[in-house]
This record gives structure tokens, C-alpha cells and sequence, in this order.
């Protein structure tokens, strides 16, 4: 890391000269900046573990010319990084939610539309806040629109409304819709609904993340569902909103409904596999998982729709010179498809799939995208059989999913209440 | 450190040591400061600053994205007044002290029997290598290994129903108050045994022979001679037990399947959420509180003084 920044001068009065052979050489693809100043850059990116894929990072180094590392981290311990060690990190896969917190705070620096190749191949619900069809996304929770588009290129300032500009606080990669995990082979009855979360029939195998943020939605979604109460807004519920809910969910905790509630992704996966837990709020990946174990389990489409989220790619503020143009070379490379297969195999969405398609077999682009029956055994990004030929994925087509979401993850404006009422919860 | 102790012994070394002490030239308060320093220096850098940075952090303002020095008493205010809060320490007290009686008597009973029991010290060495090689693994693992072995399908459960000893498996042994039990007892029944250990070595056999020979009973013996002389042991490993119970968040969320919170584990949710100055008010007052606990269980024993016996 101090090696690219000890050295800043040398390699910027370098640069001067380079701007021109950076431009010519954009069209003749990667590596477009000279390749003799950029074997010595070191580009740290940092995520959570589902996206930070050392894999990925090693394709990348590969392809390149210059080294990229991942670091992965989960929740807080991230955001933590971002806020108060973001010099030791360069670029960032960075939440929606955690926008929230990072905008305005001097730890990222705004990236120039027209630096971004892919621009016109990412997905409408994250450049214009609607679906191909024309229909705008759903306001509840935090959208991309909230956090996408700067005013500048410090990127210290979103637009007002929401409105497209020249610069946005990091590129859209992933996102994609969550639901609840069932074991198909012990509900023993068709699940469809939130509410069957809370349903009397599933005492005692019922489980949710222990997260106040993400596990109020989930309940909101199950409560709103079995018709108890309307929110306003289940990503930014007032007060009385988060009240009624905690309420409901301290009644239900006393009722025995929920066997655990977990905090990591292996606790999740564990859960499921052991039968512990026949149904549960759970992330694709884990769904992956516990089938590639050969154990039935479903990621369960709901009527009520999903709950959505979305991550970008970000650079911090202390990167420039040849470590920013090496960042945007990085940056093509992600939205460019490696990364987007790799990720499609966990069951999310790149935030650009048509280039993800292209690093997919036509096999896998069908049974991942298409919602089509899988022409052959479906691997696992690790290489296992995650599903026989001839399934259908749950849930059908990415529009299918992205374009039924009910709400987004939030942080909410509430949220000192909320952390309170959660551990009231989580203690009682 | 005691202060009242250390010009005592430097002062009866003086005689002694003055010719050395003229060749090396150092004056006597710089040997004092060389001996306190480096344990000093380690506690003011690893305990002093930090303890006093969450102190003064408890009292800052926050939201969302920042926190701002001012003096607010709201984070403890809000604390104290939270029915969570007093749910979690009267909690975190039961388990501690259900844990503290379980692991005192089977630590007792375990010291006792490999002190005045065993004969042959190859054969005490051996089986105090049995309780301690266990622990040479992470207690991550020892904890986390109950899960296969207490869940709904796990092997406890599939023993009992191969006994026909019951039909329906024992929900209530996993992700529950039971099983977070069972596994504090596993991880801290050794902290009892060794300083207990520890202290019935030191008791001369001869006492024992003589309380017997003066016609006590094997109670009385136990009651006024081994247990009054093992009092040092007990309460150290009292409250090495109590510290680790008050002070623990893995076992709890893990065992508990956070069914049960910690007072720890309630501070990892503020943390999660960013709210450091709640979180800092919360860990000041978890101090304070362990604190006058090991003052109290200090006053039954002055364990400095014993210990240098």
C-alpha cells in the first residue's frame, strides 16, 4: 500500500505524458494505461465476503497488469473501515444503505459518468429508478436514486430528486431480491406469503437475522402481509410504526416462534442444513449453499415481492494520479463480466448482465437469467452441483425478481429508536 | 502495585547492594520507576487510555454519521432507564451465578481429588494435562461443537431416541438458556480447578492428619481446615469465573441462538448500528459494575497478602 503512495511524484510527473497514450489506447481493451508505470500499483478492495471474491481479484491481476487485492469484512466491521481507515482501502463494494452513511463524510470521491464504459448496459432500476417497462421502482426504503447521482466530482452531495448527473458516488455492480429460505421437503405445505414466517405452524423452526435494520423489514413485510397493520413506509417506519412492529415481534418471540436468530451467513447456512430451521430470512448465497450440500432448500418466491438491495463499486478520496486511472481501468474490468458471472452463481444479479451473460454458458445464462429449466447440472461458483438438470430456479426471469420489489434495504431515519426497541427485542 | 511495600524492600536491600549500586550509578528512584515501568507502561497504554477514550466518548452526542464532543448524560440516561437494560444484567447475573456454583463445586471436587487423592505426581501431572490440553483449542471451537451435538437432530438427541428414552427430539437442550449452561460450565470449570489447585497444595498434609488425629470429623476437617486455607483459590477463581460470564458475548449468541443477550451482545448491536457514545456508556457501566463486584469478593479475602504466602 505505502509503496503507491510514497512515491506519488515520480509517477505523476509520469502521467502527464500518459494521459495521451491512456486515450489512443482505450479502444485496443485492457490493459489501455502503459503497462510499465502500472505493475507496481496495488489496488485494495474491500467488501463484505459474498462480493470481495479473492477469485475475482486474481482474474483481475491476471488481466490487468497490476495487483489487485480483496479484503473482506461483514456489516459494521466494513462500514467501520470505510469511516475510519479508508486510507488503507482503495476502492470499495459499498451498499446502498451504506451510502447513507459514507456520503458527505469525506471518505469517497465522485466518478465521472463518461469514465464508465458500461453506462448504457446498467439496469434502468439503478440509472433511472425504473424498469424497462417504464414502471418506477417502489420509494420505500433506501433506493438507488437516494444515493447514486452527485452534484460534483468531490461527490460529497447527492442530486436533489434523484436527478441524473455527470458524476455518481460509485458505480451500480450487484443487487438483487431477497425472500425468505424454506426447506421445501420439511414445511410440508406451500409456502407463499411473508406471513407464513410468523405462521403458528412453524413454531419453534422459524428464524431471522439478528439485525435490526434488515430483520425489522422482513417482520414489517410479514405483518403488513397478514393484514395487521399499514405502513407508510416499511424502510422508514415512524416511531409508532416500529412500536407496533416490535410489539407484534416481542409477542411472537414469547409465543416460542423462533428457534435462533442468526448473525452470520455459515449461522444461516447451518440452520437450514441441520433442519434446525425449516424456514427463515436468508441471502441467496446461503440457499446456494445448503442445496450444494444436496440439501433441499428454496428461496421462496412471495407474493408480496422481495425485499430489494444493491451494492456499488466506489473509489476513496486519496486515490489518484496512475492509481486512479488504474482504478477506472479496474472498474471497466468489474462491470465487464468476470466478476458479474461469478456472482450470478450465487444467485445475484450484476448490476450490468449482459456482460455477465457472456462469461455464462448458454446453460447457465438460461437457468440464472431466463428462469428456463437448466440443460445441464447447474455448479456453484465453487465448482459443486447446486442443481440437476432440468429445475427451474426459484423465483423465474431477473425482471421477474428485481421487478416485483416491495421495499429496499434502509437505514432509517429512526434508527437510534429502533437499535433501542431491537435490543428490548432481542433481550426479552 | 503497593506502594507501601516496595520502599521496605529496596530500603533492607540498600546495605547490600550499595557497593554495586555506586559502579552502576543509579540513583535509587530510577530503579523503582525501571521496576514499575514496563507492567506501567502496558497498563496505561492497554487499560488506562482506552478505558478513559470510551469513558469520555459516553458522554459525546451522536446521529448517523458522527459523533460530537459535548457533555450528555442522555446515553446513560437512556441506558438506566431501558427495561432492557436491567433484564440483561439481572440475565447475565443468573447465568453467572448458576455457573459460578456448578463450576465451584465440580472445581473444588476436581482440585481436591487430584491434590490429596492422587499419590503418584506422574499421575496428578497426567491428569491435569487431561483437563488443560482441551484448552490448548480455541473456545470458539469448544463452543461451537455443542451445536452438532445438542441440535433438534443431533447426536445427543439421537442417542436418547435410540434408548427409546424418549420419541420427539429435546428441543430445549440447543438455543436455549440449558445450553449456554452447559457450555460456560465446559469452558470455565478449569479456572476454578487450577487456582484451587494452587491453593490446596500449600496445605501441609500434617494439618489434615492432625485435625484427624484430634478428632474431627472428614466434614469438619473440610469445613474448618481445607476450605478456610483454599479461600484465596475460590475467590480467585471466583472471580475469574464471574469476569468471564459478565463479560461474554460468544457463547450467549452462539448457544442461545439469540434467544438470550448479553450485556456484551446488546453493545455489539449498537456497535453494528454506529452508535458508539450508547455503546461506550453501556461498556463504562459493565466496568463499574464488574468492578464492585471483584471489590466485594475482594473483601472475603485479602488475595494479594495470600498470595505471597
Amino acid at each position: 500500500m505505502t509503496s503507491a503512495t510514497t512515491k506519488p511524484v515520480s509517477r505523476r510527473a509520469v502521467l502527464g505524458g500518459l494521459g495521451a497514450v491512456a486515450g489512443s489506447g482505450a479502444v485496443t481493451g485492457f490493459p489501455t494505461i502503459w503497462a510499465q508505470n502500472i505493475k507496481d500499483v496495488v489496488l485494495h478492495h474491500a467488501g463484505p465476503p459474498v462480493t470481495a471474491i479473492p477469485a475475482i481479484a486474481e482474474q483481475a491481476t491476471k488481466d490487468l497488469g497490476f495487483t489487485v487485492q480483496m479484503q473482506a469484512s461483514e456489516n459494521a466491521d466494513l462500514l467501520n473501515r470505510f469511516l475510519s481507515q479508508s486510507s488503507a482501502i482503495d476502492c470499495a463494494d459499498i451498499a446502498l444503505t451504506n451510502q447513507r452513511y459514507l456520503i458527505g463524510r469525506n471518505v469517497l470521491q465522485g466518478i465521472p459518468v463518461g469514465k464508465f464504459k458500461y453506462w448504457d448496459q446498467t439496469l434502468s432500476l439503478f440509472t433511472k429508478g425504473e424498469y424497462p417497462d417504464g414502471r418506477k421502482i417502489i420509494q420505500q426504503g433506501i433506493t438507488p436514486s437516494m444515493v447514486l447521482y452527485a452534484t460534483d466530482a468531490t461527490g460529497q452531495k447527492v442530486t436533489k430528486g434523484g436527478a441524473a448527473s455527470d458524476f455518481v458516488t460509485g458505480i451500480p455492480t450487484v443487487t438483487n431480491g431477497d425472500t425468505l429460505g424454506i426447506r421445501p421437503d420439511l414445511v410440508g405445505r406451500k409456502v407463499d406469503s411473508w406471513a407464513d414466517v410468523l405462521s403458528p405452524e412453524f413454531k419453534g423452526r422459524a428464524a431471522i437475522q439478528d439485525n435490526p435494520t434488515i430483520g425489522i423489514i422482513d417482520i414489517a413485510m410479514a405483518i403488513e402481509a397478514r393484514g395487521d397493520l399499514k405502513y407508510g413506509d416499511k424502510g422508514n417506519m415512524t416511531k409508532a410504526e416500529i412500536d407496533k412492529t416490535v410489539d407484534a415481534m416481542l409477542e411472537t418471540k414469547r409465543s416460542g416462534q423462533f428457534r435462533s436468530f442468526w448473525t452470520s451467513f455459515d449461522q444461516s447456512v447451518n440452520l437450514m442444513a441441520s433442519g434446525e430451521v425449516v424456514i427463515q430470512s436468508m441471502w441467496s448465497p446461503a440457499v446456494a449453499a445448503v442445496r450444494s450440500r444436496g440439501i433441499p432448500c428454496t428461496f421462496q418466491p412471495l407474493k408480496e415481492g422481495y425485499r430489494g438491495w444493491g451494492y456499488t463499486l466506489g473509489v476513496m478520496k486519496h486515490v489518484d494520479g496512475l492509481k486512479l486511472d488504474c482504478f477506472y481501468e479496474y472498474m471497466n474490468w468489474y462491470c465487464a463480466g468476470f466478476p458479474g458471472s461469478f456472482i450470478a452463481r450465487e444467485g445475484y444479479y450484476s448490476a450490468q448482465p449482459d456482460t455477465a451473460r457472456k462469461y455464462l454458458t448458454p446453460a447457465e445464462a438460461a437457468y440464472w437469467f431466463d428462469g428456463k429449466p437448466a440443460a445441464t447440472d447447474i455448479l456453484s461458483p465453487f465448482g459443486k452441483v447446486m442443481e440437476k438438470a432440468g429445475n427451474v430456479r426459484d423465483g423465474g426471469t431477473l425482471w421477474q425478481r428485481l421487478g416485483n420489489i416491495a421495499v429496499w434495504n434502509s437505514v432509517m431515519d429512526e434508527d437510534r429508536y429502533l437499535t433501542r426497541r431491537w435490543n428490548e427485542f432481542i433481550t426479552s | 502495585m503497593s506502594t507501601s511495600t516496595l520502599p521496605v524492600s529496596l530500603r533492607s536491600g540498600t546495605v547490600a547492594a550499595s557497593g554495586r549500586r555506586r559502579s552502576t550509578r543509579l540513583p535509587l528512584w530510577l530503579v523503582s520507576w525501571l521496576q514499575v515501568g514496563p507492567l506501567a507502561l502496558i497498563l496505561i497504554v492497554l487499560f488506562a487510555l482506552p478505558t478513559i477514550l470510551f469513558l469520555v466518548v459516553s458522554f459525546y452526542d451522536y446521529d448517523r454519521v458522527g459523533i460530537y464532543p459535548a457533555f450528555l448524560l442522555d446515553n446513560y440516561r437512556e441506558l438506566l432507564t431501558t427495561p432492557a437494560t436491567w433484564r440483561v444484567y439481572v440475565s447475565s447475573l443468573r447465568f453467572a451465578f448458576i455457573v459460578w456454583a456448578i463450576t465451584l463445586f465440580l472445581g473444588f471436587n476436581i482440585a481436591y481429588f487430584l491434590i490429596f487423592h492422587i499419590r503418584s505426581g506422574i499421575t496428578r501431572t497426567v491428569l491435569f494435562l487431561l483437563c488443560a490440553i482441551p484448552f490448548w483449542t480455541s473456545g470458539i471451537i469448544r463452543t461451537i461443537a455443542w451445536i452438532p451435538f445438542l441440535g433438534r437432530n443431533g447426536a445427543f438427541n439421537q442417542i436418547l431416541m435410540g434408548l427409546g428414552l424418549t420419541s420427539h427430539p429435546l428441543t430445549f437442550l440447543l438455543f436455549s438458556d440449558f445450553a449456554v449452561i452447559v457450555t460456560y460450565v465446559h469452558l470455565f470449570t478449569l479456572l476454578m480447578v487450577g487456582p484451587i489447585a494452587n491453593s490446596l497444595s500449600k496445605i501441609d498434609p500434617a494439618l489434615l492428619e492432625a485435625a484427624v488425629d484430634a478428632g474431627a470429623s472428614r466434614w469438619r476437617t473440610m469445613v474448618d481446615v481445607v476450605i478456610p486455607l483454599s479461600k484465596t483459590g475460590i475467590v480467585l477463581g471466583s472471580i475469574l469465573v464471574f469476569t468471564q460470564v459478565m463479560g461474554d458475548y460468544f457463547v450467549v449468541r452462539q448457544m442461545s441462538g439469540g434467544q438470550s443477550a448479553s450485556i456484551v451482545s446488546m453493545l455489539s448491536t449498537q456497535i453494528q448500528a454506529m452508535e458508539y457514545p450508547p455503546a461506550a456508556a453501556n461498556a463504562v457501566v459493565l466496568v463499574i459494575f464488574v468492578a464492585i463486584l471483584v471489590a466485594g469478593m475482594m473483601r472475603i479475602v485479602d488475595v494479594r497478602k495470600e498470595l505471597v504466602k
